[in-house]
């Protein structure tokens, strides 16, 4: 049974019931948008031309914003999510909402998320987060988090609502992480998720967002979650099951059977890829590259049963 | 409260801000070292997403300080929770002293697949 005190954006026509029209990255954001529940990718510009009749709506997904990094490898973390935004406004059509996958900050300040916040907001969007790791390092873990971004979400911040058709779960996998292990769900939450897709048909796209990717990446940098397969075995029954996480800082994608999954880039700093450097962390680009490392892609879906595809679309070069 | 009173009252908390403020004063003008500097000390360098050493062998009362190496925050957390530090950001500093023999495995509460451990024996 689903939650109908869950969050979800207020006002914008949302409804109950409707179809995912297609999704595209702009700027250092996933757009995405959806129709008829099966995804299909394209070019922005061509899926504009083979949009359906019926009305499309577009969402976006920004990640790994650590605002608070100064590194050098961008000394400036607040200066990007602010050209991010800006690109967000610029959008020739204006997103439903925006899904935040984690890391807004980059050492859980009150000050950080401030300015994050402040910032994502003058997108002008309703804005859905999920913490990553660097959002619960206040005394209290998470305190800080829940406080600003929590809303009504139960346990850790976890969530679902609907929007156009589409079932959108936001799920935390990064609390009480065990010495050696990866991401982690747990069972309260697992048990929250049966009940919340229970009542759901079949037929319902179902997207998940969270901070570490719900598939195993690379188990040497603990980039999968240990429950993960749990979570998405429980999704197994639907036609359209579209997994979008963060912090890894760079795209990635693999299609399982009905279930696409996707990582967004951080708007704030690359990673390398998995086993091209002796650990994870933020990867240096020769000066002036940085923005093509914080990139764009482009994913459609359109009514069909054409394969996922996911073109990206960097900031710049 | 009279006049007087509020008076000494803000006096006294102005006191307990003197008294706070020597303190810190006192740690700030000693020498720049531990507080069990009088013990064996001991480093372990976090850089790389790896603890260095990975397996620390040390005499009880060793004072062990983990130093972040890495433009990432990291923590060092004991796997039974008897210390736990706080988020280490690049170049900060966290010591335990050991005062009993045995493993201590500990892990970076951030990233879960970093781990090492400390085994301290008795003192020859
Ligand atoms: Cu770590």
């Amino acid at each position: 049974m689903r939650d109908d005190d869950a969050p979800r954006p207020d006002a914008d026509g949302i409804d109950r019931r409707g179809f995912l029209e297609c999704m595209t990255w702009a700027g250092t954001g996933l757009l995405w948008s959806v129709a008829g529940g099966l995804p299909q990718a394209a070019l922005m510009s061509s899926a504009a031309a083979a949009t359906p009749a019926a009305k499309p709506f577009t969402f976006l997904q920004i990640s790994d914003s650590h605002v608070g990094f100064s590194k050098p490898a961008n000394p400036d973390a607040l200066g990007t999510l602010k050209e991010a935004v800006a690109r967000i406004k610029a959008l020739p059509e204006k997103p439903a909402f925006v899904i935040h996958t984690g890391d807004i900050s980059h050492l859980s300040r009150d000050e950080e998320f401030d300015d994050a916040e402040k910032l994502i907001q003058e997108a002008g969007l309703p804005v859905f987060y999920v913490p990553g790791e660097h959002d619960l390092l206040d005394e209290e873990p998470g305190k800080s988090y829940l406080r600003r971004f929590g809303g009504k979400a139960r346990g850790a911040g976890w969530y679902s609502f609907d929007f156009g058709g589409v079932h959108y779960v936001g799920l935390v996998n990064v609390v009480n992480l065990q010495a050696g292990g990866l991401g982690n769900l747990g069972a309260e939450q697992l048990e929250w998720l049966a009940k919340d897709v229970a009542g759901l048909s079949s037929e319902t796209p179902i997207v998940v967002f969270a901070h570490i990717p719900l598939w195993t990446v690379y188990p040497e940098w603990g980039w999968g979650t240990s429950d993960g397969a749990q979570a998405l075995s429980m999704l197994r029954r639907f036609g359209s099951v579209t997994v979008l996480n963060g912090h890894i800082h760079q795209v990635m994608q693999k299609v399982e059977g009905n279930v696409a999954f996707h990582t967004a880039r951080s708007t704030a700093f690359p990673q390398p890829a998995p086993g091209t450097a002796p650990s994870a962390g933020p990867m240096k680009v020769p000066a002036g590259e940085l923005r093509k490392y914080l990139g764009i892609a482009t994913v459609d879906f359109v009514r069909g049963d054409a394969p996922l595809a996911i073109v990206d679309r960097p900031l710049a070069g | 409260m009279t006049l007087s009173e509020a008076a000494s009252a803000a006096v006294s908390r102005r006191g307990r801000h003197l008294a706070a403020l020597a303190v810190v004063l006192a740690a700030v003008a000693g020498p720049v070292l531990p507080a069990a500097a009088a013990g064996p000390a001991a480093t372990v360098t976090i850089a790389n997403f790896t603890f260095e050493p990975a397996v620390l062998d040390v005499a009880v009362g060793t004072t062990v300080t983990w130093t972040n190496g890495d433009d990432i925050p990291h923590t060092v957390v004991e796997t039974g929770k008897t210390f736990k530090s706080k988020p280490l950001d690049t170049d900060d500093s966290f010591s335990h002293t050991f005062e009993s023999a045995g493993e201590f495995a500990y892990f970076c509460s951030l990233h879960p697949h970093m781990t090492g451990k400390v085994v301290v024996h008795a003192a020859d």
